[in-house]
């Protein structure tokens, strides 16, 4: 337990969560990419669709984690990291939290303001907040389409400082989000 | 007296038809013709913004009222910018060869209180459908309002072909909600 190792992993909960989640966004934000420019066909309202759908999915496996990461603190992160890369790894962490809410809050309210209320996998309705209204949703859809780049920028950021630790800090901290990898294992 | 009296009756009588039965034109603001229609399990309201209502209608005589209805296809607002240029093409309403849509009524019926029901023939695009539509009416001060909804089957009228001719994005089913407000004639 030297080498700047930190003590224990996430539990499996976590990192099941977590994975699921990346996925998720990494999954949602490509259609959300690729769909908008479509021209209006069949094709193009499925995958809005598939797309509202999939936010709200996300959405509840977001809130599943908050509720998760309320009640188990995460293991504390390797006694050799100074200080101001604490502080940033906790304030990126902290954004990202907040941007997984924000994202699909913003696409849900951008769909009520144009008129297209978000009906969950084309069963479940959800409430429209806002009424119909066009310079709102086109407000909104810039919302959603800024905060979904700055999302992008700080998770290359996160993978990038992830991988940081692993190759140059030889620490623990990539290993033990990752799922089966023992983190004895890692002791290089 | 009784003559006076009989006069006098007779004088409300007509009064009180001709008051019901014939209808100014009807007032736009107060009037819509809107449509909802199922986008994979979506409601999306739309509407046209023009149309004319030539009515004549008498609560106490429904069997006699008439409706004739034309409405102008350019002036459909599908709910999204990019749905109003895609509707009017060739594959939805074909605006530019059918620039109108008509109703003419057939037959009211009494359903009961303040409740009827209008056959007639809808047409649009080329095609003609007996379309029944339930509808009420209400007296507003100098106004009546007359309201209702029917489903129509998009496919009858050939509405949304090629990518759109199958039900699973764009469901058949679409349904016409019409408010027709007009003054009643002194």
């Amino acid at each position: 337990m030297t080498n700047g190792l930190s003590q224990g992993r996430y539990t499996a909960t976590a990192v099941t969560l977590h994975w699921l989640v990346a996925l998720g966004i990494f999954g949602a934000f490509s259609l959300g990419l690729y769909m908008h420019e479509l021209p209006l066909s069949p094709t193009k309202l499925k995958l809005y669709s598939y797309h509202k759908w999939a936010g709200v999915t996300i959405f509840l496996f977001v809130l599943i984690r908050l509720a998760w990461r309320a009640t188990h603190p995460p293991p504390p992160l390797p006694a050799a990291m100074p200080a101001w890369q604490r502080t940033v790894a906790h304030a990126l962490h902290h954004l990202l939290y907040l941007l997984m809410v924000a994202i699909p809050i913003t696409g849900w309210l951008m769909s009520s303001a144009k008129g297209f209320q978000t009906v969950w996998f084309g069963l479940v309705p959800l409430p429209d907040l806002l009424d119909k209204n066009k310079e709102l949703g086109d407000t909104l859809a810039l919302v959603h389409k800024t905060l979904n780049l700055t999302m992008a920028a700080l998770v290359i950021s996160h993978v990038a400082a992830a991988v940081k630790h692993h190759v140059f800090d030889r620490d623990d901290v990539l290993a033990r989000m990752l799922p089966f990898l023992d983190n004895n294992k890692v002791t290089r | 007296m009784t003559r006076f009296a009989a006069i006098l009756l007779a004088g409300f009588m007509f009064a009180g038809i001709a008051g019901a039965a014939e209808l100014g034109p009807i007032q736009a603001d107060k009037s819509r013709l809107a449509f909802v229609s199922k986008q994979m399990g979506v409601p999306v309201e739309g509407e046209f913004r023009k149309f004319a209502v030539q009515m004549s209608f008498d609560p106490a005589k429904p069997e006699a009222g008439k409706a004739q209805i034309e409405i102008d296809m350019a002036s459909i607002d599908a709910g999204s910018a990019e749905a109003n240029e895609e509707v009017v093409g060739k594959n939805w309403f074909n605006v530019k060869q059918f620039p109108k849509a008509s109703f003419v009524s057939s037959s009211v019926k009494a359903l009961g209180g303040n409740k009827f029901e209008v056959a007639g023939k809808l047409t649009i695009r080329d095609k003609t459908r007996d379309v029944a539509a339930p509808f009420t009416m209400a007296q507003q001060g100098a106004n009546a309002q007359f309201e209702g909804t029917f489903t129509i089957k998009r496919a009858d009228f050939g509405i949304g072909q090629g990518a759109w001719a199958d039900f699973d994005t764009v469901a058949n089913e679409v349904q016409i909600k019409f408010k027709f407000v007009a003054a009643a004639k002194k």
